[in-house]
């Protein structure tokens, strides 16, 4: 490397090190969640997710005070096999072993010269032990979680161990009739999806409508009304909750799933033809002429000219809307609420009910992030795109 | 673009019905879910709880009343309204500058590598998923153990450096700049973006032109780049704004407005379905629009500047 290109690398450096360090520290809350919806419950509750590949917990004070004589596999002595259950069985508590420790093997202290230890390290030995003997045989990581989540189980262990076991709670079925349980978040991502598909494309196919007429026809007041329109984005969300909540307890349109299809729809649409209108009224006005002069109607020129030519349009705002609503919990929670959980609103319900079910709620929270993720990654390039052409949304 | 639209080929008129027949579906669908319970909020916030006379009347003689005004007494001056007016600005004082200047450096720096676009897609992702998952990620972060254990990040990072943990949530002097990190991690990524289109815009040979009479890096990014994309800046900062004051989300998933975390909008779902106060509600509603009308307005008015000059 001659030296002129070692200085520009060396300049290029601090560039590097604080882009990568922050790239890191974004990606580190995540991987957490990650990390943590994989591992069993118990390792969950009992150490953080970053030491998931370290020896499990004991290790450490397991090689201090008893790999000497044991052996690092614990089956050095055949007469004391730490492998062996029955003899573990009798040792599960810190102070059964301490005092196990402290009487004399043959007349010596059992430790040798080695202090008996302390009642957290006798707990984590013992935990270890427990572990090495199958009596809490756990692997490192597990699909556990998401499969209680899934499945809405509220036990104290996990589904399938209670399903085996035959002790399920009441509402448990043990087959996949529980993807249906209210309480679990496969139920809640099917009802997701009937919120977010049709709310999706009503307002797009309203939009693209309605901005067809904005740029390719002629009526009094179209400036006017356009103006209008683009003016009602700033009304926020909150603004109009109440009155609708009360106009839908009226018609008895709340739980319903068209209820909130609707309130989607009706706010949704300032926005889209806003963006349609744009993108409509940018394609060059002879495609429309020469159709028309061909005999094409409006209806015609609609939809086998206006429709096909927006689709980067539709694409943009068919992920902004479809994320907007899969990731909202205002509006699920205001006219859909327990009736029809949505995942935003099932997590909302854990968060509060559950406190630090963490193996639960990290496995959760992932299962309502997949798709989002899926999608953004996959069409990145649209998202932008719409992020760029409209930053103005209320 | 308002000019290329008056020239509509005049071949393609058409009957006088045929525009409504498009526009009708959209313009019904927005005057029920917007135009009315827009000003139906407006008409509540005057009315008492449940709608059945104005809001002064049920006031008690020789106690403060604002006569028809006394839900936006309520909105203005009850102390929750004060915590939840102070936290706001917080919010927007600390996540706004917070989310500009990281999105605003890190848009600078990935223009110049050659892992550009993944890194920007890392900083990005956040802003795909919910709140509600965000929420979820950051309670993890934050979580504080009351025994021997750390599970959550932040504090086994503590007690590893042999500090005392800390209940970041609870603490009332820190939990409310907790949640608004959480916002920056969630919204930084949309001011990179919008920032780094406005670089990618400014001319290379003025760039160029710079280097060469001995420009160094820093004086090219706040001499030549900076004036450039400060129109941009000015639209991002004030979309922020916005949507930092219309953040719920985040503190009704992370706090629910307790420990003096209290924001506005909060609160106005916490009267509206928790209390059943919808005279209440719907002031909190007023003011808040009014406090966001301005920044709208400007940004409207900045857009369509945009627009015409492209």
């Amino acid at each position: 490397m001659s030296a002129q290109r070692l200085k520009r690398w060396l300049g290029g450096l601090p560039t590097h090190i604080v882009l990568i360090g922050l790239c890191g520290l974004w990606l580190l809350p995540t991987l957490g969640l990650l990390v943590t919806s994989f591992r069993p419950f118990q390792d969950v509750a009992e150490t953080g997710w970053w030491t998931a590949l370290s020896p499990p917990k004991g290790a450490a004070e397991y090689a201090e005070f008893c790999a000497a004589c044991h052996g690092s596999d614990g089956k050095k002595i055949a007469a004391a096999d730490l492998t062996r259950q029955e003899l573990v069985q009798s040792y599960r508590r810190s102070f059964t072993l301490i005092a196990a420790l402290e009487k004399e093997i043959n007349g010596r202290p059992h430790l040798g010269d080695t202090p008996v230890p302390d009642e957290f390290q006798a707990a984590a030995v013992a935990a270890y032990l427990r572990r090495i003997s199958g009596i809490e045989a756990r692997p490192r990581f597990t699909l556990d979680n998401y499969t209680d989540a899934m499945t809405g189980y509220r036990g104290t262990t996990n589904y399938a161990a209670d399903c085996a076991a035959g002790t399920q709670s009441l509402d448990l079925f043990c087959d996949w009739r529980d993807l249906g349980n209210p309480r679990g978040m496969g139920r809640a991502f099917l009802n997701s999806l009937l919120v977010a598909i049709p709310s999706t494309l009503l307002p797009i196919l309203f939009a693209a409508f309605a901005a067809y007429a904005f740029s390719w026809m002629h009526f009094p007041g179209r400036q006017f009304m356009f103006a209008l329109l683009v003016g009602l984005q700033i009304v926020p969300l909150q603004m109009t909750l109440i009155p609708i909540s009360r106009l839908y307890a009226q018609l008895g349109l709340n739980g319903t799933f068209f209820g909130i299809w609707l309130f989607h729809t009706g706010f949704g649409l300032p926005y889209a033809i806003f963006l349609m209108r744009n993108f409509l009224g940018s394609l060059p006005q002879e495609l429309f002429e020469s159709a028309y002069l061909d005999g094409a109607s409006h209806w015609t020129a609609f939809w086998r000219l206006a429709l096909p030519l927006s689709a980067p349009a539709i694409a943009s705002l068919g992920i902004f809307q479809f994320l907007w609503i899969w990731n909202d919990l205002l509006v699920a929670l205001v006219f859909l609420g327990g009736e029809h959980p949505v995942l935003t609103y099932q997590i909302g319900n854990m968060v509060t009910s559950l406190g630090s079910g963490w193996h639960l709620l990290t496995a959760a929270a992932f299962i309502s992030m997949a798709l989002p993720l899926i999608v953004f990654l996959a069409l990145q390039r649209y998202f932008v795109r719409g992020l760029l052409a409209g930053s103005v949304k209320g | 673009m308002a000019a290329q639209a008056e020239q509509v080929p005049s071949i393609m008129k058409q009957g006088r019905a045929t525009p409504w027949a498009y526009l009708l579906p959209a313009l019904i669908v927005m005057a029920t879910f917007i135009v009315y319970p827009g000003l139906n909020t407006f008409y509540l916030s005057f009315r008492n709880t449940g709608n059945t006379g104005w809001a002064g009347d049920n006031c008690i003689a020789g106690e403060p009343c604002w006569g028809a005004f006394e839900n936006y007494r309520y909105a203005l001056t009850s102390p929750v309204m004060q915590t939840a007016f102070g936290n706001n600005l917080k919010w927007i004082l600390l996540m706004v500058s917070g989310t500009v200047l990281l999105g605003l450096l890190i848009a600078a720096l990935a223009d110049r590598v050659r892992y550009e676009s993944p890194a920007k897609a890392i900083i990005f992702l956040p802003l795909a998923i919910s709140f509600v998952g965000a929420g979820v990620i950051w309670k993890f972060v934050y979580a504080f153990g009351s025994g021997q254990v750390q599970i959550g990040l932040l504090n086994g990072l503590l007690t590893a450096l042999g500090g005392q943990p800390v209940s970041w949530l609870t603490e009332p002097r820190i939990n409310t700049v907790a949640l608004i990190v959480v916002g920056v991690w969630m919204w930084t990524g949309f001011c990179m973006t919008i920032l780094a289109a406005a670089l990618k815009n400014v001319p290379t040979e003025i760039i160029e032109a710079a280097r060469v009479d001995g420009a160094n890096e820093w004086q090219v990014f706040w001499g030549i780049m900076m004036p450039q994309i400060l129109p941009t800046v000015a639209v991002v900062v004030t979309t922020m704004v916005i949507n930092v004051l219309k953040i719920f989300d985040i503190v009704y998933v992370m706090t629910g407005g307790n420990y003096g975390t209290e924001v506005i909008a909060n609160r106005m779902y916490i009267e509206m379905y928790t209390s059943f106060k919808t005279g209440r509600a719907a002031a909190i509603a007023v003011v808040l629009i009014a406090v966001i009308i301005p920044a709208m307005i400007y940004n409207i008015r900045r857009f369509r500047a945009q627009e015409a000059a492209r």
